[in-house]
């Protein structure tokens, strides 16, 4: 039989193998975004409104505040558009680990030699991908709509890398709702309510000091506001980063401090309730 | 013989205290296939998924080639292909992308996962479908590619959970042909089945499951031979008729005489002897079956005997 030749490689690593598990599943994750285009244009639809409705709608109201600070509404609001977006975008990696584990597939990739973990590093690196692809869109509609970089462009991709490693930190938080849900229906509606006050309760679209008191001190400190302001000071300049009251450095090196903190607690949270799970 | 699957002593109580496993024992001799027979719910599927190492029994011994299920699990799946009665196939994805992906998720190098693939979708009939995805396959299609998916590795021991359960007669005959081909080139098959009529075409051996148990176990032949009574049955006008039949005869039967409509099915120990005493009788009291049939034990009735409920049958 053909069974030494064909079976487990041995002259590569352990670590290739995780790589190499990880990236089938983060491919057969985006094949399967791939087949379901309507997904990623609904996903887009929701925050281009979101961008009209506060360019148009509120941004006559907010921008005298804003103007306040030295920023333009539209350049105010971008940054926190990116990261609504790719906060919202992170929930579809629970939903997706929900689908996952009620389908048979689950139990065809546990008898196999595979790491299992893979299924959920694939599944987050694919939800990257696809918030990557998101933001790229909004990076175009932003301009369409007025929006203009204040610093160079270098800054301008660090600022969108700070978006996405955020994007990847909240991956991992609604893996773990995801996988505490019974089903995909429950994992969305569970996320909600978390998203909800995340988004809103932040510097994304209003400038934190004209909310209540007993308000800004969450409003200034959670993490979706640590993310919005290193964002807006990579993307708009010192301006954005002393109206937060601090420094383009000090805003980003905090940002990424809640992620890299956010994906050390979620990471082996995760996994170990999803080895209990299945 | 050398002993491909050992199973002694399963346990499994799964939360909420149902007990799926008590106690179950068998061996599976390398390069034959052996039949798991039980209805829903007997404790078939746990006993593949845990040979298959996804869950872990409470206490008891599994091995695979020798390998211990729970200590080296990883060990294990490299020797194992699992074909699952739920067709675990990715549905958005292409026969040629599944096949591939699990060619790769069994650390196959690339060359040799896209190798496999070509030569399984040939092998399956499946070549004019390669770049279709799954959710445009039929059920039988979908049945293969997922027969297909766990051969990928060419293991050599397979699992088939209830392989064509929900399939049409004309599909499941299809698989049926593919599975007994497999069987030429020496793999060792574990089938968990309904059907009767597949564990008597595809099993050399068979352990009846029920209720956690194994409440029998040998060649298909061994069992008809020690629970199956050879049964005669008898038609007649109307059920009036066949009533009357039952009163006149029902004493000289080997167990429960049952009527169905028109019909009675007599369960005669030592065949023909008992059905001259049956058909004098019935001279005697002079009522005339319309039809007389013999008929040889089969797996159905093995099967009724030993759980007192009718199996699945062919639909």
């Amino acid at each position: 039989m053909a069974l030494a030749e064909l079976t487990a490689n041995p002259h590569r690593s352990r670590l290739y193998w995780m790589t190499a598990d990880a990236l089938t599943i983060t491919k057969r994750n985006l094949l399967n975004y791939v087949r379901i285009p309507q997904s990623l244009v609904f996903s887009t639809i929701q925050p281009v409104m979101f961008v009209l409705l506060f360019r148009y709608v509120f941004g006559g109201a907010i921008g005298s505040e804003t103007s306040k600070l030295g920023l333009s509404y539209v350049n105010y609001l971008m940054p926190g558009i990116f990261i609504q977006t790719i906060a919202f975008g992170s929930v579809q990696t629970g939903v997706g680990l929900a689908e996952d584990l009620q389908k048979g597939i689950i139990e065809r990739f546990h008898a196999l030699p595979m790491t299992r973990s893979a299924v959920l590093a694939g599944r987050t690196i694919a939800d990257l991908i696809r918030n990557l692809v998101v933001i790229v869109i909004m990076v175009i509609v932003g301009f369409l709509v007025g929006f203009r970089i204040g610093t160079n462009v270098g800054e301008f991709l660090a600022g969108i890398g700070i978006a996405l490693l955020f994007a990847y930190a909240l991956s991992w938080f609604f893996a773990l709702i995801g996988l505490a849900a019974p089903n995909s229906e429950t994992a969305q509606v569970m996320a909600f309510p978390l998203l909800f006050p995340l988004t809103f309760a932040s510097s994304a679209f209003v400038p934190v000091e004209t909310m209540p008191s007993w308000l800004r001190g969450f409003a200034n400190h959670q993490p979706l506001s640590v993310a919005v302001n290193a964002a807006r000071s990579l993307m708009d300049g010192p301006v954005a980063a002393h109206a937060a009251g601090s420094s383009t450095g000090d805003l980003t090196l905090t940002a990424i401090i809640w992620c890299v903190g956010l994906l050390i607690i979620m990471i082996p949270l995760s996994v170990n309730i999803y080895r209990k799970r299945v | 013989m050398t002993v491909a699957i050992e199973v002694r002593n399963l346990r499994k109580t799964f939360k909420g205290g149902v007990t799926a496993l008590d106690d179950v024992s068998f061996q599976v001799e390398t390069g034959t296939v052996f039949g798991l027979l039980g209805p829903n719910g007997a404790g078939k599927t746990t006993i593949v998924r845990i040979l298959t190492t996804i869950i872990a029994p409470d206490t008891g011994v599994a091995t695979i080639m020798g390998v211990d299920v729970t200590k080296s699990p990883q060990q294990v799946r490299e020797h194992l292909g699992l074909a699952g009665q739920a067709a675990a196939v990715d549905e958005r994805l292409t026969g040629e992308e599944n096949l591939f992906m699990i060619g790769r998720l069994n650390h196959l190098p690339k060359q040799v996962s896209r190798d496999r693939t070509a030569e399984l979708l040939h092998d399956f009939g499946l070549d004019y479908a390669s770049k279709r995805v799954l959710s445009t396959y039929s059920g039988g299609m979908r049945r293969r590619l997922d027969l297909a998916a766990a051969l990928v590795a060419r293991p050599p021991v397979l699992f088939l959970d209830e392989p064509t359960t929900g399939l049409d007669p004309k599909s499941r005959n299809d698989l049926w042909e593919i599975i007994e081909k497999l069987l030429i080139d020496g793999t060792t098959v574990l089938l968990t089945t309904q059907y009767l009529e597949e564990a008597d075409r595809l099993a050399s051996r068979i352990a009846v499951v029920d209720h956690g148990l194994v409440i029998a176990e040998g060649t298909p032949d061994e069992l008809k031979a020690n629970f199956g009574a050879t049964v005669l049955e008898l038609s007649f006008k109307d059920e009036q008729v066949a009533s009357k039949a039952k009163t006149a005869v029902v004493a000289l039967a080997a167990a429960a005489v049952q009527q169905i409509e028109d019909r009675l099915e007599i369960p005669v120990a030592d065949g023909a002897a008992t059905t001259a005493l049956v058909l004098e009788r019935l001279l005697d009291e002079k009522i005339n079956p319309t039809r007389i049939n013999l008929r040889e034990p089969s797996l159905d009735d093995v099967f009724l005997a030993l759980t007192d409920q009718p199996a699945a049958t062919e639909g």
